[in-house]
């Protein structure tokens, strides 16, 4: 099975005076998994709602192998797609939600059954949706995007609310399915909960690109850490000194500069260093600095 | 298309509200149906000694207990049809809806289809309710049951179309105005109150008659030919209502009129 690739081409959207997304081109490709990362209100949901036909852009193209989701001849066998855990009906049971879709896009109704199984709710298919768990409703919506055994899997979110079994379970249902050669987006504000599960990133803050790449883009970094027991005198002489200082928990980071030169102003200024060296900053780090937009 | 239809088909059958306001419907038009039915049978006499009193004909007085159907219950296959959409606004369901049929006017269409054929089901059942509970205490007070007249059976049949009707123009109304409580209290405050007065008061007076004609109300009593509303109403005037065909296009065309207006406006606007 090879997924069709998803193209963003300038995309932008704009609510009153703001621009939720804001000119947005980037490419996912099948066969691994691409995270679409930045904080809530980045803009993710609306791009992802515009690549699925529900949102209008204000400008630019959002397409499958080059076609609109509105013009997919089989939008459910070519695209599956859990977006927000609240789309369903309170009083409708899953097995009737998931029959409503598969008759709707004309898949055959002996499928519901396959995917609640695969999402382990079948025991619980029967019951209205309404007495649902938030880790229920996640499976649900999986199952739903499972129905028409797509070759794209667009996901907002799905790890939101799941238990610890229920990351680990759906970390490993995305690589399989990536594996099978499938395209699959999925998008979250945690770096943390999709870093072990992605090969590529697509990071977006304030409704922009800010990343793209492998996951290295975020690892290429480096800063030097620097401490003295007046931790205020060294911060000082290096802000006097020119250098671009942060306070760290466990001492002065300084970006963009070697250790020997930090040294050398701490001696011009007669401080006696307790720390000095290299250090790679998280993943994490680089992340919030990148989406709350530092200059990286 | 035929696949969306089948899926609106089973969203109908799959919660609990169809049955729900199927019970609605049956209880109050066999109320109704029975309240005339005693008013005329049981005072009948009493009535005609009495000339200030309204005076039904005795051949009439099947037609008007068995179109309490349409007369008093045409309300509930409108808010059926009205929360077959605000319904799916409401429970977000829009957004499945529109991933698995992208295109919105055949999900709109597909739904105008389905609410007709279940106001058509809701009119069958609302009729039996009519009769079922009308025509006994029609007989035992010694009225007239013509239920072998053909003409009572053409009655049925146009108060079927007439809540098919209904319900067609309430998926209009329900995509035209998303939130449920507002269009619901709209449907209600229009159909129980504002129509009712303007009817009642256009009777007063020949030209605003002649315009009251194509309310919707009168619109659908024109089409079923009967109601207890017409009966009374006109204050003696000599406006001819209108012909069962053109209340029925009526109806028909403010399904279609109110549809596409929702269609235009609201329902293609974003899912977020």
């Amino acid at each position: 099975m090879s997924g069709s690739a998803i193209e963003f081409r300038g995309v932008t959207k704009r609510f009153g005076s703001v621009n939720a997304v804001d000119d947005l081109s980037f490419t996912v490709r099948s066969g691994v998994v691409t995270g679409l990362l930045g904080p809530n209100g980045a803009g993710k949901t609306t791009s992802l709602r515009i690549l699925l036909g529900l949102v209008r852009p204000t400008r630019g193209t959002a397409t499958f192998d080059g076609r609109a989701y509105r013009d997919l001849a089989a939008p459910l066998n070519t695209v599956g797609t859990a977006l927000e855990p609240w789309s369903f009906h309170p009083g409708r049971s899953a097995r009737d939600h998931l029959r409503i879709a598969a008759v709707a896009a004309g898949i055959p109704v002996a499928r519901v059954a396959e995917v609640l199984e695969v999402t382990g709710i079948e025991s619980v298919a029967d019951r209205r949706v309404g007495g649902y768990s938030l880790g229920m409703r996640q499976r649900l919506g999986l199952a739903f995007a499972m129905l028409g055994d797509p070759g794209v899997l667009v996901l907002d979110e799905p790890t939101n609310g799941l238990d610890p079994e229920g990351i680990r379970w759906i970390r490993s249902f995305l690589r399989e399915l990536a594996a099978e050669g499938r395209t699959v987006l999925v998008s979250s504000h945690l770096l943390g909960e999709v870093q072990q599960t992605v090969d590529e990133v697509v990071i977006v803050a304030r409704g922009r690109l800010v990343r793209y790449g492998t996951l290295d883009v975020l690892e290429a970094r480096e800063s030097v850490l620097v401490d003295a027991v007046d931790r205020q005198a060294l911060a000082t002489a290096l802000a006097v000194a020119g250098f671009a200082i942060e306070t760290a928990e466990d001492g002065i980071r300084v970006r963009g500069a070697e250790p020997s030169a930090v040294g050398a102003a701490a001696q011009r200024a007669g401080i006696a260093l307790s720390l000095l060296g290299r250090r790679a900053e998280g993943l994490e780090d680089v992340f919030l600095a990148l989406t709350s937009g530092e200059d990286a | 298309m035929v696949r969306a239809v089948r899926a609106e088909w089973l969203k109908f059958g799959t919660t609990r509200m169809w049955w729900v306001l199927l019970l609605v419907l049956v209880g109050y038009v066999a109320f109704t149906s029975g309240l005339l039915a005693i008013m005329f049978g049981v005072l009948g006499d009493q009535l005609a000694q009495d000339p200030t009193a309204p005076q039904i004909p005795p051949d009439a007085l099947a037609a008007i207990v068995y179109s309490s159907v349409t007369a008093v219950g045409y309300v509930i296959p409108l808010i059926l049809g009205t929360l077959a959409v605000t319904g799916e606004v409401r429970y977000r369901t829009l957004t499945p809806t529109f991933l698995a049929t992208p295109s919105r006017g055949v999900a709109l269409v597909s739904k105008v289809v389905v609410m007709f054929v279940a106001g058509a089901g809701y009119g069958a059942v609302g009729l039996a309710a009519a009769i079922g509970v009308g025509a006994p205490i029609i007989a035992a007070t010694g009225g007239d049951l013509q239920l072998v007249e053909a003409a009572t059976w053409t009655l049925a049949a146009r108060a079927v179309l007439a809540m098919a009707l209904w319900a067609a123009i309430g998926v209009g109304v329900g995509s035209l105005i998303q939130n449920q409580v507002a269009a619901v209290v709209i449907v209600l405050a229009f159909t129980q109150f504002v129509e009712p007065l303007l009817r009642f008061g256009s009777a007063f007076w020949e030209p605003a008659a002649q315009v009251g004609r194509f309310l919707p109300g009168s619109a659908s009593d024109a089409l079923v030919g009967a109601s207890i509303f017409s009966s009374f109403s006109g204050g003696g005037m000599a406006v001819v209502p209108l012909n069962w065909w053109q209340g029925g296009l009526v109806l028909a065309v403010l399904a279609a009129v109110v549809a596409f207006a929702g269609y235009l406006t609201a329902w293609r606007r974003d899912v977020t």
